[in-house]
């Protein structure tokens, strides 16, 4: 039987620098525990239950893109940052990646501060600043959030994909004779595909939860009552 | 004045569990963007199993856990592979339910509602107000119970 293998394998990057990103992902998310506190109340806790459980789930659904022979799976950043926010976001991706490689052999348990590091830290991240960013600008409509959605999903695939390009710049297992930029390429090449499949999957998630819970989008929250007179509160949402 | 996310959060675990335990067997079995970046140079078979050439993916060693009896989304023991991999599909839905909201909840903030009266008196109030309600309060009452 195959190998269904999604993550960066045991091998691919070498221990030090393995070792280094496993460093660097603990104290990354020690942070997100930190600053994620202050938005984990009652409600939001079971909803970013939902969201890990989800973004497993999804990640499951590898989908064919266009080139031939590949495929692509939800890595979960935009998502989890649109419904839960950034902090919080992060965590529900770190956790899907503990569980994967440590239940479900996929990504190699030495590779997991590298697997962090790209999905639930850089995804998340270049996630949340274009949400932020485009949630301001653009109409808050239904088509507006799906559009940020978008947006957010594609950027934040290629970010993680080339976090994966500066890891193996550290620390590739395998002598590139200095083609890394055509590594890079190829990457960003299938991301971008991916990433397209991403922004649909988070865009119809997230304008269905809008629709049916408005209050549980993150995202949304002091955004919406324009008309509320309780203005001082909303700089103090983040 | 906030409705509870519970009900909410059943229908989305409901909606996981059916693409983790169903729809999962409809996946495309191609390598990833990853897998396939790395195996460029290299030429395969059938089964994605490298047959020739040079390429990153020749580097990779074997999973320290690759014996879990999950390993690869399968259940090992079960030889239907759509019941491995739709079972293999719910029972990481659930696990990871139970870790992130277990973790979550153990992390969350006790703030004005947790101190207000104890852990059964904020539920039975909460409970109560959630049916009453309206629905265009929430998204203004979310951020006024913010500092």
């Amino acid at each position: 039987m195959e190998t269904l293998a999604m993550h960066i394998s045991n091998g691919i990057i070498n221990g030090p620098v393995a070792a280094v990103f496993a460093a660097l992902a603990l104290a990354a998310l020690t942070v997100c525990v930190l600053r994620g506190r202050r938005d984990l109340d009652d409600r939001l806790a079971p909803m970013a239950g939902l969201v890990a459980a989800f973004i497993f789930a999804v990640q499951m659904l590898n989908f064919p893109i266009f080139t031939a022979g590949v495929s692509g799976h939800l890595l979960g950043g935009a998502l989890a940052a649109l419904l839960v926010g950034p902090w919080v976001g992060a965590l529900c991706v770190a956790v899907v990646l503990v569980v994967q490689a440590l239940v479900f052999g996929d990504g190699g348990v030495a590779m997991l501060g590298l697997n962090i590091t790209n999905m639930a830290l850089l995804g998340t991240a270049a996630a949340y600043l274009l949400i932020a960013l485009l949630l301001r600008v653009l109409p808050r409509t239904p088509a507006g959030l799906a559009v940020t959605a978008f947006v957010s999903s594609v950027l934040s695939v290629l970010v993680a994909s080339q976090g994966f390009i500066v890891q193996y710049w550290l620390g590739g297992t395998a002598d590139l004779g200095g083609n890394l930029v055509g590594l890079a390429g190829t990457m960003a090449g299938a991301h971008l595909l991916i990433g397209i499949g991403e922004g649909l999957i988070t865009a119809t998630t997230v304008v269905t939860v809008a629709k049916v819970r408005p209050d549980l989008v993150y995202a949304l929250r002091g955004l919406r009552p324009a008309a509320a007179p309780a203005v001082p509160a909303v700089g103090g949402v983040r | 004045m906030n409705k509870r996310p519970w009900a909410f959060v059943v229908g989305g675990l409901l909606v996981a569990l059916l693409l983790a335990g169903v729809v999962s067997n409809y996946a495309s079995s191609h390598p990833d963007g990853l897998d396939s970046s790395l195996l460029k140079g290299c030429t395969v078979d059938a089964d994605h199993n490298i047959t020739g050439g040079s390429c990153p993916a020749q580097q990779a060693r074997d999973h320290e856990l690759a014996d879990s009896p999950l390993a690869d989304y399968g259940v090992r023991g079960i030889d239907n592979a759509f019941l491995s991999t739709g079972l293999s599909g719910v029972l990481g839905v659930l696990l990871t339910f139970a870790v992130g909201a277990g973790a979550f909840w153990l992390l969350r903030r006790r703030g004005a509602a947790a101190t207000a009266g104890g852990g059964t008196t904020t539920d039975a109030a909460t409970t109560a107000g959630a049916g009453t309600a309206p629905d265009a309060a929430p998204a203004a009452g979310g951020p006024a119970t913010r500092s």
